[in-house]
C-alpha cells in the first residue's frame, strides 16, 4: 500500500510517499522532499507568510514527489495530511491541498497527529521497540511513553517549547535562519567554553524555558552595551556570543536529559528515542547517549531528513492508521492548532 | 546508537570499606538508593548517592548536586520537626569535589532512616494484578480510596508548612508496613523499597488490604523540594502528581479524586489551591479548549 503525506504545520512544507509492503517488512521511502520558508535574520516566520509559501509550493512539490517515486495516481491508496498541532494558517493551506487531491484523485483522506507522525517515523527508521520518546521541536517539548494504545505524555514544557527558546535567542543575536536557527546556534556553541549561570527550571518531569530565555536575552543585551567586554567571574575571560549559545545549550539540554531520565526511571525503560527538529542537535544526542549508557540502555536518533518536519512521517503514520480502517471524511477534514499526542487512539500497536 | 551493560558507579570513600557492602535497591533518575547500616550492623539505613552526571557540564553538575542534597536534607529535617512522616536524616556530604571524593568521580550522598514497606506505585500495580483475579473489585477500590484519602491528608499537611515536594509521583510515596504486618524479611534483605509481589491474587489480598488500609504513608525523595506558601506552587505540585498518576495508573484514575477530596477537606486554604489547580490544568500546552 502506498500513501501520500502532506506536512505543513510550521515553516516546512513536506511531501512524502511511503510504501508498506503487503507481506510486511520495513516500509520503503519512495520520496521525501521538503521546502522551507526561511525568514530574514532577526525575524520569525509569520503564519500568513508561511501559509502563502506553502500554497505557492505545494503543487510543485507533490508533482516532483510523484515523479521521483515513479508512481501513478492509481498506485496511491490514501492522502494523509497533518491535522494538528501547529500554526493555523499553514495547517489550513495544506489541508486545502489535501482535500483538493482527495477529490481530484478520488482517494480517501487520513488526518494525522503531527507528534504521532514523528514518533512512528522515528520508531520505523531506528527500529526502537518501545522507547521513551523525547519530542523536541520549535513548537513541542514532550516526554512520551506508550501505554495501552495511547502515547502518554509524562512531561512537557510548561511555557515555550525548547526549540522556540533557541530560535528566539537566535533572533536576539541576529543569527541567520538558514538552514535553521538552531543549527547555527549549535555551530556557535561548539566554540563557546565559559558556562554562565542560567536558571535551571525542572518541575518533576516538566520544565520551563521562558525564564532562561529572558535571562540569556538580558545577558546578550549587557554584552551589547558594555563595549569594554564583560568578563567571566571565574576565568576572567571575555564573554562572547559563543559562550552564551554554549551556556544556553548546556543548560536546556541538561534539563531535557534529566526529565527524560526521570521518565525512563519511572516507566522502567532503557531505550530512548529523540525526535523533532531539536533532535538533530548532536550535542543533545551525545548527552542523551551518555545518560542512556550509564543506565545500561541506548539512544536512538535520526538525521535531519526525519527529525525535521517532513511529509514521509505523515504518510507513514497515516498509512498505519489507514490499515486499521481509519479514514477522515471530507466533512471532518479540518485542522486544529491544539491536538494532544494522547488524544490519538493508537490502534496499530498492542 | 550505543548499547552497554549497566554497571553502577563506584561509591564514595566512607562506603567502600563498609562490610557487608551496601546493596543497590533502586536506580532513580538522579540517585542510586542503597540499603546499608548505620553505626551498628543491626541498624538498617538507606543511602542515597547522587553520582555526578557525565552528560552535564561539571560546573552545572556540581551546582545542582550540592543544591539538591542540601535542600533535600534541610527539607526533611524541617518536615520531621513539624511532625510529618519522612525518613530521618543521619548524615550528608554535598561537596562533590573534595578529597578522595573527587577521585571517585564526584557526587554527594545522604544517609537516612530505612523505611520498611513498598512504594505506592508497586502497591497499586499489585492491586491492578489482584483486581483481575480476585473478583472483589469494589472492595479493593474502596481500600485504594482509603489509601488515597490518607495521601491527600498528608500532602495537605506538607503544603501547610510551606513545603513543595516538586516531584510527586507514586514512586515517591512509601507505604510503611503496619506493626502487625508479617513483612517479607527472610535473610535480612527486605522487600522494602522494592518490587511488587508477583504472587497470585487470592493470597496477596490480605497483605494488600493491610497496606492499603493501615500502611503509614511516608513521603520520600525531596530532591526537587522547594519552600513556598504560594497557592500556585502547591497547585502545580498537585498537578505533577495528578499527571504522573494518570500516566502510571490509568486504571485507578477515579480513585485519585479521593486524594484531592481529602486534600480539600484537610485545611481551610486547601480549597483555594484546588481552585488554582483547575487553572493549572488548562495551562499545559496544546490542550483542547473544550470545557
Amino acid at each position: 500500500m502506498i500513501a501520500l503525506g502532506l506536512e505543513g504545520s510550521a515553516n516546512k512544507l513536506g511531501v512524502g510517499l511511503i510504501l508498506h509492503p503487503p507481506k510486511g517488512g520495513p516500509a520503503q521511502i519512495l520520496a521525501n522532499i521538503r521546502h522551507t520558508f526561511i525568514s530574514p535574520p532577526g525575524e520569525g516566520f509569520l503564519p500568513k507568510d508561511t501559509a502563502k509559501h506553502h500554497r505557492a509550493w505545494v503543487v510543485r512539490l507533490v508533482k516532483q514527489a510523484m515523479k521521483e517515486a515513479n508512481v501513478s495516481v492509481d498506485d496511491v491508496n490514501c492522502i494523509c495530511y497533518t491535522k494538528g498541532p501547529g500554526m493555523g494558517a499553514p495547517l489550513q493551506s495544506v489541508a486545502v491541498a489535501a482535500r483538493m487531491l482527495s477529490l481530484l484523485w478520488g482517494k480517501e483522506l487520513v488526518g494525522v497527529n503531527h507528534c504521532v507522525g514523528h514518533i512512528e517515523m522515528g520508531r520505523e527508521i531506528t527500529g526502537a521497540q518501545n522507547p521513551v520518546v523525547l519530542y523536541v521541536s520549535g513548537g513541542n517539548t514532550q516526554v512520551i511513553a506508550y501505554a495501552s494504545q495511547r502515547y502518554r505524555i509524562f512531561g512537557e514544557a510548561l511555557d515555550i517549547a525548547v526549540g522556540n527558546c533557541l530560535d528566539r535567542f537566535a533572533r536576539t543575536l541576529n543569527i541567520s535562519n538558514d538552514p535553521a536557527p538552531g543549527y547555527n546556534i549549535e555551530q556557535m556553541a561548539k566554540k563557546g567554553k565559559n558556562l554562565l549561570d542560567l536558571p535551571y527550571a525542572v518541575k518533576g518531569m516538566d520544565c520551563s524555558f521562558s525564564g532562561i530565555l529572558a535571562t540569556v536575552d538580558s545577558l546578550a543585551a549587557k554584552l551589547e552595551q558594555d563595549t569594554t567586554g564583560c568578563r567571566d567571574e571565574t576565568t576572567g575571560e571575555i564573554i562572547t556570543h559563543e559562550d552564551l549559545c554554549f551556556s544556553l545549550q548546556e543548560t536546556v539540554f541538561a534539563m531535557l536529559v534529566e526529565i527524560t531520565e526521570r521518565a525512563m526511571a519511572h516507566v522502567g525503560s532503557s531505550q530512548v528515542l529523540i525526535v523533532g527538529g531539536v533532535g538533530c542537535n548532536e550535542r543533545l544526542q551525545e548527552m542523551m547517549g551518555m545518560m542512556a549508557s550509564a543506565r545500561g540502555g541506548s539512544v536512538f536518533a535520526t538525521d535531519e531528513r526525519f527529525c525535521i518536519d517532513n511529509g514521509i512521517m505523515i504518510a507513514h503514520a497515516g498509512l498505519l492508521a489507514y490499515r486499521t480502517g481509519f479514514t477522515t471524511s471530507l466533512e471532518e477534514s479540518t485542522c486544529t492548532q491544539r491536538f494532544r499526542t494522547d488524544e490519538v487512539l493508537v490502534k496499530w500497536r498492542d | 546508537m550505543s548499547a552497554s551493560v549497566f554497571s553502577p558507579p563506584h561509591l564514595p570513600p566512607p562506603f567502600v570499606n563498609t562490610v557487608p557492602p551496601p546493596t543497590l535497591i533502586s536506580q532513580g533518575a538522579e540517585a542510586l538508593l542503597y540499603r546499608t547500616h548505620f553505626l551498628q550492623s543491626t541498624h538498617p539505613c538507606a543511602l542515597k548517592y547522587r553520582p555526578s552526571k557525565p552528560y552535564r557540564h561539571p560546573t552545572l553538575d556540581a551546582r545542582l548536586t550540592k543544591h539538591r542534597i542540601l535542600s533535600e536534607a534541610r527539607t526533611m529535617v524541617r518536615m520531621r520537626k513539624e511532625g510529618l512522616k519522612v525518613p530521618g536524616v543521619l548524615g550528608v556530604d554535598c561537596e562533590p569535589a573534595h578529597g578522595d571524593n573527587a577521585r571517585k568521580g564526584g557526587g554527594g550522598w545522604m544517609m537516612m532512616e530505612w523505611v520498611e514497606g513498598q512504594t505506592a506505585k508497586d502497591l497499586l500495580v499489585a492491586v491492578k494484578e489482584t483486581r483481575k483475579s480476585c473478583g472483589r473489585e469494589e472492595v479493593l477500590r474502596e481500600q485504594v480510596r482509603n489509601l488515597m484519602h490518607r495521601i491527600g491528608t498528608i500532602l495537605c499537611k506538607m503544603h501547610e508548612i510551606g513545603v513543595i515536594h516538586g516531584d510527586l509521583t507514586t514512586s515517591n510515596l512509601m507505604i510503611r508496613h503496619g506493626a502487625q504486618q508479617p513483612h517479607g524479611i527472610t535473610d535480612g534483605h527486605a522487600e522494602g523499597h522494592g518490587r511488587a509481589n508477583n504472587t497470585s491474587g487470592i493470597e496477596t489480598e490480605p497483605i494488600l488490604r493491610e497496606a492499603l488500609v493501615n500502611g503509614e504513608v511516608v513521603l520520600i525523595d525531596f530532591g526537587l523540594a522547594t519552600s513556598s506558601i504560594q497557592d500556585e506552587d502547591k497547585a502545580v505540585d498537585l498537578y505533577v502528581l495528578e499527571r504522573a498518576f494518570g500516566s502510571t495508573h490509568p486504571e485507578a484514575e477515579d480513585e485519585f479524586n479521593e486524594v484531592l477530596k481529602a486534600y480539600g477537606e484537610s485545611s481551610r486554604g486547601a480549597r483555594v489551591v484546588l481552585k488554582r489547580l483547575e487553572d493549572v490544568r488548562l495551562r499545559g500546552r496544546k490542550k483542547s479548549m473544550i470545557g
